[in-house]
């Protein structure tokens, strides 16, 4: 069949030539491309691909992040056809899934990542199961043989719906044109409703070129192809009246807000609950920047490397609310002796969360923000009174916290660089308004702690699966995402190193990425366990790396190198104001570690903390 | 700190030491590809030991059906109810363990069988509404539904005299009385 590209009937002419001489392949090619983007070529067959640039359109997609291989070729032969589409050629399909994960985290909207069959889609599925454990809306496109040519061990086969079955929301293989349409309407419905998480489609490359005139079907089609996924939005009016009289009667009440508040935008209903209750308020990883850390009831980050103030509090509360977070292990420590004299509020979308890692009082089932917005009329306001005692012990707690586990002055011992200096000035010369994307390790924890937050989506972090390399290609996608913000990725030696290649990316997109190196020549947080928990027994936790700066020359990526507190600044406002991608290089102390630490197996009132800490301001 | 004056309260550890028991649930599914694939991976990844399942077709062409078997305490199973429901192709899971119910397995065993003994065979599997359903000159297959206690029954007598092969479906399950899980998904 043939149909009509863009929007209504263009009427074309077909006498425009190219300027000739003897045109190459490649110059016939660009002209044809030319001619179909001026809507010069009205007429061509309409093909699976296009249907799936078609669906990526209607759902709002700008940017994908992908690169082509054998099998998807079809779809990049229409992708000229489609120049609002941008497309961002990765060096890997690792950071192609990372890169649409932080525009996913950074915007809140489906991210979209693709690569071909085979060692393309292995690739692609570290980002995917990322994405899986910290429910990023992603939908991943992959490219698969000819339908004729599966479980044939075709070249470049392998069962990539089989691999992301259970690492995926859902997974689909389209290996009919006719389907593409109803697939991809499905597919962003589900990554991005209820619970998000990452879709995969697997479309094999006969299904890209079918001819197809299957049309987009509507939202109601969608929903009515969908019958078994209905989440539930709402709370039962009867758990929330329950959990009015919970708040109500209260003494020590801690709100743990999680990424749920993100997900579902519900910041301002969290901090109307916190002041109308006056409930201070702790974040998990992913629930940083759910509140403004200048408000006074943010009390702060919990966990493993969480505050102590902040677990102190959660291991005296007599009643904890639980908003969107699902008490993972390095929130709770040992669950037996996990906030022993508290009552537990649970709200989250997903039920399979409720009773999973600990048991709840009082469970409720819903979108916490409409949750929120339902409960907030049935709670009776707390005035500042009924909490003075309790916020004084608050106040003084975290007084004596933060003075033991802060370098102020910006030194370690011996004068060495101190990370979370650095990190708290990456903070606070971008006002506490960049996006910090931090990787995984002690640069994780640091970033966590100490750069300062104020906003929704200004922290990004693999926090379920923990994923080395992320930083910088995520960082990538939320730069793309968020332009209007400054985008820092927060990245040790190690982490780099995995995913290093993306600085071509960078720079062949002019993606503004600014890289902050925290560079011990460790592998940090495998040197701190070896030193904790393994007796000193060091093992392949010592790193060489390249010299960064003639690195970043050779990329051609501005760069700067600092190594005493007093240069941070000026490095960071030097690389705030490059024009493109910058990296700044901080050789910071090698063996210093991030405290408190909650070892694995122990509870929250078990923390490790820095033998010997002077505080020096 | 002040919560030392208040008792403390149980562990927030999840109980997890109810009665160990098998449980039967009736998983009505979206007749799509690999759904079977989806719950198998769905149960194995999440530390839940099937013993049986079986999978067919419903009334209507595009609902499965599928019976599976699990043993765990009730908040094991609950969370396995749980995370079946997060698969998109699930439409209803029921736990019919404590429900009236009737639950049946087929099954076939072929026996040695002599000129001798063959009367004897057919006499018991007759006690046991099973039939004899092949004959051959040394062997029979004998076919009986059941519950699965009666099916071991059977089994354990025609054990005497040599079983060649045996192949048992594994437990269909139906609630009983009017109420339908079929037409509860039926929005």
């Amino acid at each position: 069949m043939t149909v009509t590209k863009g929007e209504g009937a263009r009427s074309g002419t077909h006498s425009h030539v190219p300027d000739a001489g003897t045109p190459t392949a490649e110059a016939i090619e660009k002209a044809r491309r030319d001619m179909l983007h001026q809507g010069r070529i009205e007429k061509r067959t309409r093909i699976g691909a296009d249907v799936v640039c078609e669906a990526l359109l209607r759902q709002g997609v700008d940017v994908i992040f992908g690169y082509p291989g054998g099998v998807i070729l079809p779809l990049y032969d229409v992708f000229g056809d489609y120049p609002e589409l941008r497309h961002v050629l990765v060096r890997h399909e690792q950071g192609a899934a990372h890169a649409a994960d932080g525009y996913a985290r950074s915007t809140g909207r489906v991210g979209v990542c693709l690569g071909t069959s085979g060692p393309g889609a292995t690739n692609l599925v570290t980002g995917i199961a990322t994405a899986q454990l910290d429910s990023i809306p992603m939908v991943a496109i992959t490219g698969n043989v000819p339908g004729a040519l599966i479980g044939k061990d075709a070249f470049q086969e392998i069962d990539i719906t089989g691999i992301t079955l259970p690492m995926t929301k859902h997974n689909y293989l389209v290996r009919s044109a006719d389907d593409i349409a109803a697939v991809f309407a499905e597919a962003f419905h589900i990554a991005r409703s209820g619970r998000p998480g990452p879709v995969h489609i697997d479309l094999t490359k006969d299904a890209l070129q079918g001819e197809t005139r299957a049309e987009h079907p509507d939202q109601e089609e969608v929903l009515a192809r969908l019958p078994g996924f209905r989440p539930t939005l709402d709370g039962h009016p009867r758990q929330l009246k329950t959990v009015a009289h919970e708040i109500a009667k209260a003494k020590r009440p801690v709100i743990l807000a999680g990424h749920g508040i993100l997900i579902a935008e519900a910041w301002d209903e969290l901090r109307e609950l916190a002041e109308k209750a006056r409930i201070p308020v702790a974040w998990s990883l992913l629930g940083i920047g759910a509140m403004d850390e200048d408000h006074p009831l943010a009390y702060g980050y919990m966990g493993m490397h969480g505050w102590k103030h902040v677990n102190r509090a959660i291991q005296s509360a007599d009643l904890i609310i639980a908003l969107g977070m699902r008490f993972d292990d390095r929130v709770t420590g040992n669950v037996k002796t996990y906030a022993p004299h508290a009552r537990i509020v649970h709200v989250d979308i997903d039920p399979a969360e409720i009773g999973k890692n600990v048991a709840v009082d009082v469970p409720v089932v819903g979108d916490v923000r409409r949750v929120l917005a339902a409960l907030l009329p049935l709670v009776a306001p707390v005035d500042h009174e009924a909490r003075a005692s309790y916020m004084e012990q608050l106040a003084e707690w975290r007084r004596d916290s933060e003075a033991s586990s802060w370098h102020g002055s910006g030194t370690w011992r011996n004068g060495l660089l101190s990370a979370d200096y650095v990190v708290e000035r990456i903070g606070a010369l971008n006002d506490h308004d960049a996006t910090m994307v931090a990787d995984v390790g002690q640069n994780q924890m640091w970033t966590a702690r100490y750069a300062g937050y104020r906003r929704p989506h200004s922290h990004l972090s693999s926090g379920g699966l923990g994923t080395m390399g992320y930083s910088m290609p995520a960082a990538m996608g939320a730069a793309l995402g968020r332009p209007d913000k400054k985008t820092w990725a927060i990245v040790g030696d190690g982490g780099f190193q995995m995913t290093i290649q993306e600085l071509a990316t960078l720079v062949q997109d002019d993606i503004p990425v600014k890289i902050a190196l925290l560079d011990n020549h460790k592998l940090g947080m495998i040197r701190q366990w070896q030193e904790l928990v393994y007796a000193n027994n060091y093992h392949s936790s010592d790193m060489v790396g390249p010299d960064y700066l003639k690195l970043a020359e050779a990329y051609g990526i501005p760069a700067w190198k600092a190594t005493r507190p007093e240069e941070v600044d000026d490095a960071i406002l030097a690389a705030n104001a490059a024009d493109g991608p910058a990296l700044v290089w901080f050789e910071i102390a090698s063996e210093q570690n991030v405290f408190p630490m909650m070892p694995a197996g122990k509870g929250l009132s078990d923390l490790l903390e820095e033998p010997g800490l002077e505080v020096d301001e | 700190m002040s919560g030392d004056t208040i008792a403390a309260r149980p562990a927030r550890a999840l109980p997890g030491s109810g009665e160990h028991r098998r449980h039967v649930l009736v998983a009505v599914v979206q007749n799509r590809t690999g759904v079977l694939n989806r719950v198998a991976s769905l149960m194995r990844a999440r530390n839940f030991n099937i013993e049986s399942l079986s999978v067919s077709h419903t009334d209507s062409d595009d609902v499965s059906r599928m019976t599976i078997t699990i043993h765990g305490d009730e908040f094991h199973v609950e969370q396995a109810i749980k995370q079946l429901y997060r698969l998109i192709d699930v439409l209803k899971v029921q736990d019919v363990t404590d429900e009236p119910s009737v639950q049946h397995e087929l099954a076939l065993v072929k026996v040695r069988a002599t000129d001798r003994n063959r009367g004897e065979i057919v006499s018991i599997v007759e006690m046991y509404r099973g039939r004899v359903v092949d004959l051959a000159p040394d062997a029979a297959i004998v076919e009986v539904t059941g519950t699965e206690a009666e099916v071991d029954a059977l089994i354990a007598l025609l054990r005497g005299f040599g079983i060649k092969e045996l192949v048992r479906t594994g437990a269909v399950v139906m609630a009983r009385g009017s109420a339908s899980i079929e037409e509860a998904t039926k929005r």
